[in-house]
């Protein structure tokens, strides 16, 4: 046993390998970032100006604005999504109108954020720049509103599956023992259901958090691509994605691109640190689960 | 007194420091049906994985004593040797779901890596099959994959793919427990008619199946072998507390 | 039994809030697709498909280079990502407790979570910024490491279901391993294998974040590696992003190509799945 064949050698260097890039994306990063890092410390991440002119860099504006877009936009989506999960995995188990919805929200699902950009840029943007104009604010069309509109738009299929997977998880007899009980539906989901589902639905819920985060294209197409500190929910912004996706191929001067960089470490670390609770979250489940 | 083909000599088992075979030392004697019985959990199945060295795959497991085949010592030889000589059917039928039936059979040469020529190939199938008494019923479609046959019949695929190798001596763990009344005799009559040609090692748990078809009777509690003999010997007159409490239903 | 008919009036309020909810958004995502295909659709024929960009001004220009461009792509992509991916997930699924496979789950966790864009931004840094310029082979090794996690995790996951029982069976034939892995368990573990792969295949078909400074996108067709090359995602993202109504139009046109390309990966994926479907 102990000796390794030429053959499970090729698999452990494969193994290896995968970690290796992993833990090369993290040094390239890092290094990547050093020269940012060392002229501006570690106030980087909590400076708010981002000024390419004066060679002046901070990257609050674009954490702001994502945290801003990503947790506005699971504000508006969740209600949606939980609702569609519990059609799909209580109320309309099976049937033909189930399983036309689940390859409905399956196709959504799988539309590149690229065209949901463009959505949002020829039908959401004028529509919002309408609702601005009656709500007399400044008719931008664009921004922080707009982007979670779409953000969410994009996560409620994520969502949606995600928890709907979960909710059928929960075991039949649980839940015939409580209608043999006399509890009615609502009493059963309620009890029964959203308990025993309730680390899985955050475990997904947690998941489409962190696409949230990290989506480029749509949010980059719609959020105006503004680097002031948005002061309302209507003005446009930028994301750390998309501050990255605009301005990238066209920072001039190591500084500015260091500090481009070092906004994707801090984007890389967020969602890494979302995805790590996801995990936490799912193995606790299944461990209690197993119990 | 006929001669033992297989014989082990303080075999032990351990599964980390749990040692679930205590020192057995037992004969397999040439053409005959043995049959290793117990309650569950009673070692039976750990031991008989000993013989063909399988055991061993499972991390953490080890073996000590000795096993004999034709008086060498099988732990002394290539693993994949031995197992090509000490054949092996398993409880669930599990026959692989990507090969045809035909290929089925031939598993043990393809999977080895010995190339056979088509008429040869096609002689070890038809044999083995007509051993394993499926050859009438599945030679129309020898072609089509073995999965949509009844458990039995898979079961029988399973025994030719072990007799289609030539082995001096077929394990069989509890070959049975999976199947229904019909195929299960069907299996028991194959290996009566098997028994002609090659040493059978039966685990079983079904007393009955152990008197009806075996010549000796290992009789195996908390991994220890407690009684050994002729099978009409320890079924009328056993000589030994456990066995008689087990013969008559006291546990297991 | 207190207030029955309160109760069954709550089950009632509570199952229309979901029937509502739903509808209330299942209604603008299917709005959305139809807008998309609507405008989209009529742009389609066999020029747009088969022409070359024209400058702003000249009609009928087509996006036969992104087609290609894609193509290119995404045959690197698997090219660099599959066969690797497919041996770290078997080296996953077998040897479940080392600590190799410890840290090998997690990486594949990390690169999963790691957003596009910066996956552009790596293979910016590893091939970009040595080559001196943008090429396709950067973006292929952008979708690359996209896809990466996607295959290693779909066949961990599906050479963990095929049975014990089996891999014994062969191993009691006198089988040796690497015969066992290649003969036994990959051939039953490849039709969730294959699936998975072209799951990640069409979603990274449809990745627009990590081209933007690897591929970056080309006027001309270009079959050179080394060079860049166009992308369907790219050509939606730049036409849609100018003032002109024609590259507008046609932005739409290239749109339901990608989702139909998208879709294709997905409907294929699910009827291999089903099709040939290994009973144990």
């Amino acid at each position: 046993m102990g000796r390794k064949s030429p053959f499970k050698i090729t698999l452990l260097l494969a193994a290896a390998g995968v970690t290796v890039v992993a833990l090369a994306t993290m040094l390239s990063l890092l290094w990547g970032s050093t020269p940012a890092l060392k002229a501006f410390g570690w106030k980087f991440f909590f400076q708010k100006e981002w000024n390419p002119a004066m060679d002046r860099f901070g990257a609050l504006p674009f954490l702001i604005g994502t945290l801003l877009t990503s947790f506005l936009a699971l504000l508006l989506s969740l209600p949606l999504s939980l609702s569609i999960s519990l059609l799909l995995g209580e109320y309309l188990k099976g049937g033909k109108l189930s399983s036309f919805i689940r390859s409905m929200v399956d196709l959504i699902a799988a539309v590149p954020s690229v065209i949901y950009g463009f959505w949002g840029l020829e039908v959401l943007v004028p529509a919002v720049r309408e609702m601005e104009m009656k709500m007399d604010i400044v008719p931008y069309g664009v921004g922080i509103f707009t982007a979670s509109l779409i953000l969410s738009v994009m996560i409620i299929p994520n969502t949606a599956s995600l928890a709907r997977e979960v909710i059928q998880l929960v075991p039949r007899d649980l839940k015939e023992a409580a209608y043999s009980l006399g509890a009615t539906r609502y009493e059963v989901i309620k009890k029964v259901v959203v308990p025993y589902a309730r680390s899985g639905i955050i475990a997904g819920i947690l998941l489409s958090l962190g696409r949230a985060l990290g989506e480029t294209m749509a949010v980059t197409m719609v959020i105006g691509n503004s680097s002031e500190i948005p002061k309302s929910l209507f003005s446009p912004a930028n994301t750390m994605a998309s501050v990255i996706a605009n301005e990238f191929t066209e920072a001039t001067g190591d500084l500015y691109y260091s500090s481009l960089i070092a906004v994707g470490l801090l984007l890389f670390v967020i969602t890494t640190l979302f995805g790590i609770l996801g995990r936490y979250v799912i193995k606790k489940t299944s461990i209690e689960g197993g119990k | 007194m006929e001669s033992a083909i297989l014989k082990t000599e303080n075999l032990s088992a351990y599964y980390g420091n749990n040692r679930v075979v205590k020192s057995v030392t037992l004969p397999f004697y040439e053409r005959k049906i043995t049959v290793v019985m117990g309650p569950s959990g009673c070692g039976k199945s750990t031991f008989i994985r000993c013989l063909n060295r399988m055991h061993e795959l499972v991390p953490g497991a080890r073996v000590e004593g000795r096993v004999y085949l034709r008086n060498e010592d099988v732990y002394a030889m290539d693993p994949t040797i031995v197992r090509r000589k000490i054949g092996m059917v398993f409880q669930k039928p599990n026959p692989f779901p990507t090969m045809s039936i035909y290929d089925n059979v031939i598993a043990g040469y393809k999977l080895t890596g010995i190339k056979l020529k088509k008429s040869e190939a096609d002689r070890i199938v038809e044999t083995s099959l007509r051993q394993a008494a499926l050859w009438d019923e599945v030679k129309d479609f020898l072609h089509k994959r073995g999965t949509f046959l009844s458990g039995g019949q898979q079961q029988r695929l399973c025994i030719a793919r072990a007799l289609a190798m030539e082995p001096e001596v077929l394990l069989l763990d509890e070959p049975t427990s999976a199947l229904d009344p019909v195929a299960t005799a069907r299996i028991e009559e194959l290996m009566e008619e098997l028994s002609k040609t090659v040493t059978i090692v039966l685990v079983t748990h079904n007393i009955a199946q152990a008197s009806r078809i075996s010549h000796y009777t290992a009789f195996f509690y908390m991994g220890e072998l407690v009684e050994f003999g002729p099978t009409e010997r320890v079924f009328t007159v056993p000589r030994d507390r456990r066995t008689e409490e087990y013969l008559v239903g006291k546990f297991g | 039994m207190k207030g029955i008919k309160l109760r069954i009036f709550k089950d009632r309020l509570f199952r229309s809030a979901v029937y509502a909810l739903s509808l209330l958004s299942l209604t603008p995502l299917f709005l959305i697709l139809l807008y998309i295909f609507k405008r989209g659709l009529r742009v389609i024929n066999w020029e747009f498909l088969t022409r070359l960009p024209r400058p702003v001004g000249v009609e009928n220009g087509g996006i036969a280079n992104a087609i290609v461009g894609t193509l290119i792509l995404v045959f690197l992509a698997s090219l660099l990502s599959i066969p690797p991916g497919i041996w770290a997930g078997i080296y996953l699924a077998e040897n479940k407790n080392s600590k190799l496979a410890e840290a090998g789950r997690t990486a594949v966790d990390v690169l999963q979570g790691t957003p596009s864009i910066v996956v552009g931004i790596i293979a910016y840094l590893w091939i970009v910024k040595p080559m001196g310029r943008f090429s396709a082979l950067a973006g292929g090794v952008a979708l690359a490491i996209m896809m990466l996690p996607v295959v290693v995790r779909s066949t961990e996951e599906v050479v963990k279901l095929i049975p014990p029982y089996l891999k014994e069976a062969a191993f009691a034939l006198g089988a040796s391993y690497p015969k066992t892995i290649l003969r036994v368990v990959l051939p039953a573990a490849l039709p969730g294998i294959v699936s998975g792969v072209l799951l990640a295949v069409s979603r990274v078909a449809g990745e627009t974040a990590p081209l933007l400074f690897t591929a970056f996108g080309n006027q001309f067709m270009n079959y050179n590696i080394l060079k860049p090359v166009n992308a369907l995602p790219l050509v939606i993202f730049n036409y849609a992003m100018s003032p002109y109504e024609e590259w507008k139009r046609l932005a739409w046109g290239a749109s339901v190509v990608l989702i139909l390309l998208v879709l294709a990966g997905n409907l294929i994926s699910r009827t291999v799945v089903k099709k040939w479907k290994v009973r144990f």
